[in-house]
């Protein structure tokens, strides 16, 4: 009897949290990956769903409506101003569920790992993971991890996957844009996509900036509760507050238009854009959203987001319009009006 | 930002605007060409033309460098990238040009070919050193702002003894396109296109300063306000030009007195000058072959010079015959009178070389202005 719980506990290694490296072995589906499985990922985001250690999660069901919604975060650097890849990958799959006015319930982590990765990183990243899984909170109750050669990957990919409650009454979708209504920001534009970029360009700016990552949960429950009949939520990652505009009048089948000078946006991100030539309206942001709502509901849902930390900065930046065309325009500081197109393609910097 | 945020200020712009409203004639029209891109992207993305009466027409010019850039050069630029293991290093607006076929940089990248997006020129010569044993190749592009960077790394690169770094060397140059455009039959003889002043480059004339438009100014008889590409620049420039033009004037008249001497920056011109000479004659997307309007470089750095290390052939590639890029930028057609503009060329799937760039007039007015119903008048296109 002793003999066999001896076996049980002990492995051939500890594993070497400070100098050591991911392996193949260690998604190969031996011990070794068992051990990264049990003293990395289980002993930090730790709870009772996902002790289970079954092929699944098993929890019981909702009555209600619920929603579900996956993403996949890949980012060089992985560490940067602000957070790192773990944080960002469970403020960002949180975010798209709480985007539908939802109560977050679980999430799913999936790992690809490169093959020599520190795993000294992997450690500070998984717990920066359960950390912010953990202030939301939402238990992480199942998982996978993959080990890829060398080459093959960019030391590590996360993607989660998340679902949530939605409450009654609550029905927040695109297409419930509607001419008349008006469009509030929780605040700065560009944040997360500034911080980034001048690291990783090798742009010698002094910058104090950090990304914006941050779970919306609270500031979209707070505005739930004064505001049931939201129309739209949408969080403006990739491609800015300009792609997700985008995107709400082509779905809704209605045109917008957006006054420039209600925008909010720090200086650090509007002189890096001026040095760049790029336009702050398409820089991503991790920690904003936008809100559409009628022109009533309006006051009383700026002045909750104000209140929330998250949304101190929060503005009516427009209101929704009549156009077949579905474009979004914009009233510029000037005094002209100009198109604020989609995306194409990346934005480049400026040649002269 | 305080010092740009000043010269964006939609209080101010109403009051000049307020002044070109009284002080343009109602009983003529004004055709005023905004050489630059940058002019025509500041246009574009503060609606300028709102603020302007209708008799006020903007005509976008030549001024965006890789709009410029004929198909034969980018055909060579494909081919030097495929070389095996050559770095080629480009400013990004370069890669998404489109080449013959349907090629373009970006798309040769995703086959495998090492092709580096740079901010500034001398990141090229850190990539020369990091690769010793590789060819490290520098496409330089652009108007007479970006020329004295090119020189410098030349020269550095002299200096350090590298071996394994060259330019290919497209740097054009602002005056002679000017001149080629007033000298055009269609403005010139025919009189197809009212072409009545210009503004004149901003950073260009940074470098060149004053003087060189004074020859276009004397010998067309067009008034030129050199302006900053601050919206507010480009407003106090049209006002000023409509004040030339009422008094029948044409002067050179510098807006832009807060970065642009009459001599400019006599010190770049001294290093552009040891390191470049003029070509004969540089082909020209739009204008054609346009005689000394280029730039090579000199026999004493031939070790730098990559058409010379790497054999680059002359390609002469017609341009797509629905594009309408060349006259487009010749001032004689505007981005809608083009059958392809905004249907098959976007700018997600370019095939004139205007869309590409945000200073491109195709690209500005897709983005920025198409939801513009044509106003009366408007159009350049006569014929």
């Amino acid at each position: 009897m002793q003999q066999t719980r001896k076996r049980k506990k002990v492995y051939t290694r500890p594993l070497d949290f400070k100098n050591g490296l991911v392996e193949m072995v260690h998604g190969s589906g031996g011990r070794a990956m068992t051990q990264l499985i049990d003293n990395l990922f289980v002993t930090a985001f730790d709870n009772p769903l996902l002790r289970q250690m079954n092929d699944q999660a098993s929890f019981m069901g909702y009555s209600g409506r619920m929603v579900m919604s996956t993403d996949s975060h890949v980012i060089t650097p992985l560490f940067f101003p602000g957070g790192n890849i773990g944080s960002l990958s469970v403020n960002g799959t949180v975010n798209d569920v709480v985007m539908s006015g939802a109560k977050p319930c679980y999430l799913a982590a999936s790992f690809i790992l490169e093959e020599g990765f520190p795993l000294a990183d992997l450690k500070k990243i998984v717990e920066s993971m359960a950390a912010a899984a953990r202030a939301i909170p939402i238990p992480i109750i199942t998982g996978d991890t993959k080990v890829v050669e060398q080459g093959s990957g960019d030391g590590v990919f996360i993607t989660t996957t998340g679902i949530g409650t939605v409450p009654e009454g609550v029905n927040i979708s695109s297409e419930r844009a509607k001419p008349g209504d008006k469009i509030l920001l929780s605040g700065t534009v560009g944040d997360h996509g500034i911080a980034i970029m001048l690291i990783r360009e090798d742009l010698s700016f002094q910058s104090t900036l950090e990304s914006d990552t941050a779970s919306l949960h609270s500031l979209v429950a707070s505005m739930v509760k004064i505001a049931p009949d939201i129309h739209v939520l949408r969080d403006p990652t990739r491609g800015g507050i300009a792609a997700s505009l985008n995107e709400i009048a082509q779905q809704s089948g209605t045109g917008m238009i957006l006054y420039e000078n209600q925008i909010p946006m720090q200086t650090q991100v509007s002189a890096a854009c001026e040095f760049l030539g790029f336009d702050p309206l398409y820089i991503a942001n991790e920690g904003k959203l936008i809100a559409i709502c009628s022109a009533e509901d309006a006051d009383k849902l700026l002045a909750v987001m104000q209140a929330h930390p998250l949304g101190q900065n929060a503005a009516i930046i427009g209101e929704v319009i009549e156009d077949s065309h579905s474009f979004v325009q914009m009233e510029t500081r000037f005094g002209g009006r100009r198109v604020v197109d989609w995306l194409s393609g990346d934005q480049l910097p400026r040649i002269c | 930002m305080k010092y740009i945020d000043a010269f964006r200020d939609g209080t101010l712009a109403r009051k000049i605007a307020h002044n070109i409203a009284v002080e343009a004639d109602p009983r003529r029209e004004y055709s005023l060409m905004e050489f630059c891109g940058g002019h025509t992207h500041a246009i574009s993305r503060y609606g300028i033309v709102d603020l302007l009466p209708d008799n006020i027409h903007m005509i976008h010019g030549p001024g965006c460098p890789v709009c410029v850039l004929p198909m034969g050069k980018l055909e060579n630029m494909i081919q030097l990238a495929q070389t095996p293991g050559l770095i080629l290093c480009s400013y990004g607006d370069m890669l998404r040009v489109p080449a013959a076929g349907g090629n373009s940089l970006l798309k040769i990248k995703a086959q495998g070919c090492d092709i580096r997006m740079i901010y500034s020129s001398a990141d090229v010569l850190k990539i020369a050193q990091l690769n010793p044993q590789r060819q490290v190749v520098f496409l330089a592009i652009g108007f007479e702002t970006t020329t004295p960077p090119t020189a410098v790394i030349i020269k550095q690169a002299q200096a350090l003894g590298l071996t394994n770094f060259t330019v290919f060397c497209n740097h054009v140059l602002t005056p002679s396109a000017i001149s080629h455009i007033l000298q055009s039959p269609e403005i010139r003889q025919l009189g197809l296109v009212q072409l009545d002043g210009f503004i004149g480059p901003a950073h260009v004339s940074t470098v060149i300063g004053s003087e060189p438009y004074r020859y276009f100014a004397e010998e067309f008889q067009k008034p030129v306000v050199i302006a900053g590409f601050e919206p507010l620049d480009v407003m106090q420039a049209i006002l000023m030009l409509i004040r030339q033009l009422n008094a029948g004037r044409a002067d050179v008249e510098n807006e832009f007195t807060r970065a642009v001497l009459p001599d400019g920056n006599l010190k770049a011109q001294l290093l552009v000058a040891e390191v470049f000479e003029l070509r004969r004659s540089f082909e020209w997307r739009g204008l054609g072959l346009v005689p000394y309007s280029a730039l090579r470089i000199k026999s004493g750095f031939a070790d730098f010079d990559a058409e010379q290390r790497f054999d680059i052939p002359v390609l002469s590639i017609a341009d797509n015959k629905a594009c309408e890029c060349g006259a487009i930028l010749r001032g004689v057609k505007h981005p809608r009178d083009c059958k392809i503009f905004g249907t098959a060329c976007t700018p997600e799937n370019p095939i004139g070389s205007c869309m590409v760039s945000s200073e491109g007039a195709c690209a500005a007015y897709y983005r920025y202005g198409r939801f513009r119903e044509p106003r009366p008048g408007n159009t350049v296109t006569k014929n």
